[in-house]
């Protein structure tokens, strides 16, 4: 058994990496909103269609998967190092760096810096960070309104709304529900606003013009931050990011600290990973590089805060670190059966699907979370599509593990526990195993027409949509000994 | 070729038919089968559920009766799986790296039934006759942890008197998932809707795959519903001749 050093910091009440329910609750309610499933399916099978045209027309995919994976692994091996480099360049270009080492800390450093630059508003861009930390609700209670930018994260916000994907936070939308949110909540939205999407994406512009040009303060997060230069990296689709990384006279950086890459050069790998995992394009459109602060040409005060938020604590664990190569893509959203038909809501956290099954209950420890690593047939599709070889199935596995290693420290052992137990003691004896065999056959009674209809708990959850097959008269072994004898 | 047969649990209690037909199969090549009677289970459920301490005797079990044994095979693509992918690492957890050695050398001869029959028997046509229209389902461990690819195509292609209907979104998951199926029902049930609209798309009266567990899913589904299509495993199809249908 391993030892965890570090100890998950993300405290219960702030922040979003928590759910209300457990996921296979939460599920159920999701599967049954119809309007759901099929905004979900139309999305994810568009997505995945076009990563995997893009996908396919490399033929060093296989490489450039290997390649990420390696420069990942390295960096999380010296991750101490990467980031004091990190820290030390930012500071040598006129950058502030900001260590927190949990959302509390995070949020508390961020409203003061945009407190102290004398802001009531700020423009948010690309940050499902800040929103893993609870930072709109910490800067609304300071008074401070903070205004999403990203269109998608626009709507999640106008609609009072949670994101429900990585990358697409609005996935769980369609247009006429956007555009319904719109005139809702958008002020001066045209009444005649139609749901094309050329009409959609005007009016966001129109609103969010005035919010670009107004901000003083930016806050953004961060696809990577290279330690060799300090140069700090976000990829998107829309420019807006941009104009939040650019026009205001300070900007603020909240990013993971497993966000570091070691050097320059890495950039190459990552910047042909990402956009083909991600939205499915060979190049994202805008690309916006920083480095530090230069006169006259951007906002000309930059703070990066590094958050650890439990990241320590998944770096402590050998296997469980590997969760940390993430690079946001959702690739492994768009594929994985069961986030299709549940969406992101019903994982509860800000980072769902398969993913999140992995890095949520590590953040915020497995007892937190617990649900969330069954979550999952463990079909594999994820570790197929990540850009970074991430093994989720046998992460997922992992977590399984040690839920029920950290429950079995407890005095009163669960049914299935007791289950487990009974199950591997009749297994360990091929005399037990052919005794429970023989005993399994009097469910023989229970069937009618070569089926079972119905089993009591806890298998009533198999038939509860499924008939259970019969036991046969004889078994496989029986079968073979009258046939074969004893001998092998 | 002497071939220990690794019926799995699974197939020894609910199905026997599929341990049959592969004996069947296997014999009618000209190979010596052997069915070593203190085999047990490859412990796959305790490692997916999380229970690796428990099936670490599973494992020592099953090291110990195959070590023996020349070439291993499994009509199963996720049992195979786990002697191949699980069984060093759950030694390891614990701390046993002889254990894991030997696990190790064992899996590198345990095989599943169209991996055996394609890449170390060399055969395609195994000379079987099955007339009635087929649909398979690649099940997720056969495809993505073993990478069967299209070997249990091939080998159906040449089945006599079978019509082969492809199925639609095939390598989706089918939602069976092992205890995911009674932890999570209702996503579970989800997936097999979707999957049972598939097979019944291709208008087949047969749905098989390489895995008892996820057919046990898929016909329990076809089954409840009265949907028509029925299940059988591919060592069944590829054990029945005009002779012994």
């Amino acid at each position: 058994m391993s030892t965890y050093l570090g100890m998950p910091t993300a405290p219960p009440g702030v922040g979003h990496l928590r759910g209300t329910q457990p996921f296979d609750i939460a599920a159920r309610r999701a599967l049954g909103n119809s309007q759901l499933r099929r905004n979900l399916a139309n999305a994810t099978s568009t997505i995945r269609a076009r990563r995997a045209a893009v996908v396919g027309e490399l033929p060093d995919w296989e490489a450039l998967r290997e390649a990420g994976r390696a420069i990942k692994a390295e960096t999380m091996a010296h991750l101490d190092r990467y980031l004091e480099q990190l820290e030390e360049q930012v500071t040598a270009r006129g950058g502030t760096v900001h260590w927190a080492r949990d959302a509390i800390e995070a949020n508390r450093l961020v409203t003061g810096l945009v407190t102290d630059a004398g802001a009531r508003e700020v423009v948010k861009s690309k940050s499902i960070t800040t929103d893993e930390i609870g930072l709109n609700e910490a800067l609304a209670a300071a008074g401070i309104t903070a205004h999403e930018t990203d269109l998608a994260e626009l709507i999640v916000q106008l609609g009072h709304d949670r994101p429900s994907h990585i990358l697409v936070p609005a996935i769980h939308r369609n247009r006429a529900e956007i555009r319904d949110i719109f005139l809702r909540e958008m002020p001066g939205a045209d009444p005649g606003l139609t749901d094309a999407p050329a009409d959609l994406t005007a009016a966001a512009r129109t609103h969010l013009r005035q919010r670009f040009l107004a901000a003083r303060v930016g806050i953004s997060g961060a696809n990577f931050a290279v330690a060799e230069t300090g140069t700090l990296g976000v990829v998107e689709s829309e420019g807006n990011g941009r104009m939040c990384l650019t026009l205001p006279e300070t900007l603020i950086t909240v990013m993971g600290i497993e966000k570091v890459i070691p050097r320059w050069q890495d950039l190459e790998v990552f910047l042909q990973l990402l956009p083909r995992s991600s939205t499915g394009e060979r190049m994202n459109p805008y690309t916006t590089l920083w480095t530090g602060v230069t006169p006259g040409d951007g906002p000309q005060r930059f703070h990066l805060v590094l958050l650890d938020n439990g990241r320590t604590a998944a770096l402590a664990d050998q296997v469980g670190r590997q969760a940390l190569h993430c690079i946001r893509c959702s690739a492994c959203l768009n594929v994985c059966p069961v986030y299709e038909r549940t969406g992101g809501h019903a994982y509860g956290s800000v980072y769902p699907g398969p993913i999140g099954a992995v890095l949520s209950p590590q953040l915020t420890g497995v007892e937190e979370n617990a649900s969330l690593p069954y979550a999952s047939s463990l079909c594999g599709a994820c570790y197929q599509a990540c850009p970074v070889k991430i093994d989720i199935p046998s992460l997922l596995v992992h977590l399984r593990a040690r839920h029920v290693e950290e429950r079995r420290q407890r005095r009163v052992p669960s049914p299935e526990s007791v289950t487990m137990a009974a199950a591997a003691w009749v297994m360990a004896s091929p005399g037990r195993y052919a005794a429970a065999q023989r005993a399994g056959q009097a469910g023989r009674v229970l069937g009618r027409d070569g089926r079972i209809r119905r089993l009591p708990p806890p298998l009533s959850a198999w038939t509860s949509a499924r008939d259970a097959p019969v036991p046969p008269p004889e078994t496989f072994r029986d079968w073979w000994r009258r046939e074969r004898g004893t001998a092998q | 070729m002497r071939i220990a047969l690794f019926v799995t649990c699974l197939a020894d209690t609910l199905f026997p038919g599929v341990g049959k037909a592969t004996t069947a199969l296997l014999e009618r090549l000209g190979h010596d089968v052997t069915f070593p009677q203190a085999q047990t289970c490859c412990g796959q459920m305790h490692v997916n559920t999380g229970y690796l301490q428990q099936a670490l005797p599973l494992v020592r079990r099953y090291v110990e009766v195959f070590e023996d044994c020349e070439v291993i095979v499994a009509p199963s693509g996720s049992c195979t799986g786990s002697v191949r992918h699980q069984h060093a690492m759950v030694a390891r957890r614990y701390g046993d790296e002889a254990l894991a050695r030997r696990a190790e050398a064992v899996a590198a001869r345990t095989y599943e039934l169209s991996e055996l029959l394609t890449d170390v028997l060399g055969v395609e046509d195994v000379g079987a006759y099955y007339p009635h229209r087929v649909t398979y389902h690649p099940t997720c461990h056969s495809l993505r942890l073993l990478g069967v690819g299209d070997r249990p195509l091939r080998l159906l292609r040449r089945v006599a008197g079978l019509d082969l209907a492809v199925l639609p979104d095939a390598e989706t998951c089918c939602g069976f998932g092992g205890t995911f199926a009674v932890k999570n029902p209702d996503v579970s049930t989800a997936m097999l809707a979707d999957k049972m609209r598939s097979v019944l798309a291709t208008g087949a009266e047969v749905c098989t795959a390489g895995d008892s567990s996820c057919l046990m899913h898929i016909g329990g589904g076809l089954s409840r519903l009265r949907a028509g299509p029925r299940t059988v495993h591919l060592a069944e199809i590829l054990g029945s001749t005009r002779d012994q249908p």
